[in-house]
């Protein structure tokens, strides 16, 4: 019992501090970094939720693909120097991180006085890749799953329009 | 005794309040996009969270589409920061201000 809730607290803290850390971090290949270590820790929250399917979803996509597309344009356009632009003093950059910190309050109290549901879940399956399919491909989502193909076909084709330079 | 629903959603509000601070705060386009992937993993959890704690699978196939939308956006998104690289050999987004009136 105690075991699980200093699990979560571990996670969470490794969460939390490297999200931080990627946002203050000046140089763009090291935030890809942090945010890395950040996928791989809310995968593991997704195994604590008994989301097994998922967490492997979530590990070969975000930190597999979509990590591995960010280190290439950051390595093509070659941006790991550093940001060495001088920025006007905007008011954003001081009041963005203040106005943060009283958005997490405020969303803590509402979330902790909101009847949420259930404190317990109500089952104790797992869910992995027979549960998803047997709900993608039988029941309600299989529109959604089809619609979701076409938009992944038209996002292929624009992202080639976009970056190519004659077509 | 298992963790509260509560914990979940609100480790996932500070994830998603520490994308914004991100985007509000870098001048670097890439970042600003993790930032952006930042805040969807944030609502992910909170989907996967429901998913878990109501017994409803709706919850994880909604985390499944929105993989698939992050990762469409994404390729979008990067082959734009590409194409802008290749005309103006800079990406400041302070200085990416071609549709302003």
């Amino acid at each position: 019992m105690t075991g699980q809730l200093l699990f979560f607290a571990f996670l969470a803290a490794v969460t939390i501090v490297c999200g931080i850390a990627m946002i203050l971090a000046d140089n763009p290949v090291r935030s890809a970094l942090y945010l890395v270590l950040v996928l791989f820790s809310v995968a593991l929250l997704f195994l604590t939720l008994h989301a097994v399917f998922i967490a492997a979803v979530q590990i070969i996509v975000y930190a597999g693909a979509i990590m591995v597309l960010f280190i290439f344009v950051i390595m093509l356009l070659n941006l790991g120097t550093p940001e060495r632009i001088v920025d006007r003093l905007k008011p954003q950059q001081a009041l963005g991180p203040v106005l943060g910190v009283v958005f997490v309050i405020l969303l803590a109290f509402i979330i902790s006085s909101l009847p949420t549901g259930r404190q317990q879940p109500l089952s104790n399956t797992l869910t992995g890749p027979y549960e998803i399919g047997m709900s993608l491909f039988t029941a309600n989502w299989i529109f959604p799953f089809e619609i979701v193909s076409i938009l992944l076909l038209v996002a292929a084709v624009g992202a080639v329009m976009l970056a190519k330079k004659r077509i | 005794m298992p963790i509260p629903l509560d914990y979940y959603l609100i480790l996932s509000a500070a994830l998603f309040t520490i994308g914004v601070v991100g985007v509000l705060i870098k001048r670097n386009p890439i970042v600003i996009f993790m930032c952006v992937e930042l805040m969807l993993n944030a609502v992910n959890l909170t989907f996967v969270a429901f998913s878990r704690y109501h017994n409803d699978i709706g919850g994880q196939m909604m985390v499944i589409f929105v993989m698939a939308v992050a990762a469409a956006e994404v390729a979008v998104g990067l082959g734009i920061l590409v194409s802008i690289f290749r005309n103006r050999a800079s990406i400041n987004v302070d200085e990416i201000d071609l549709m302003k009136g």
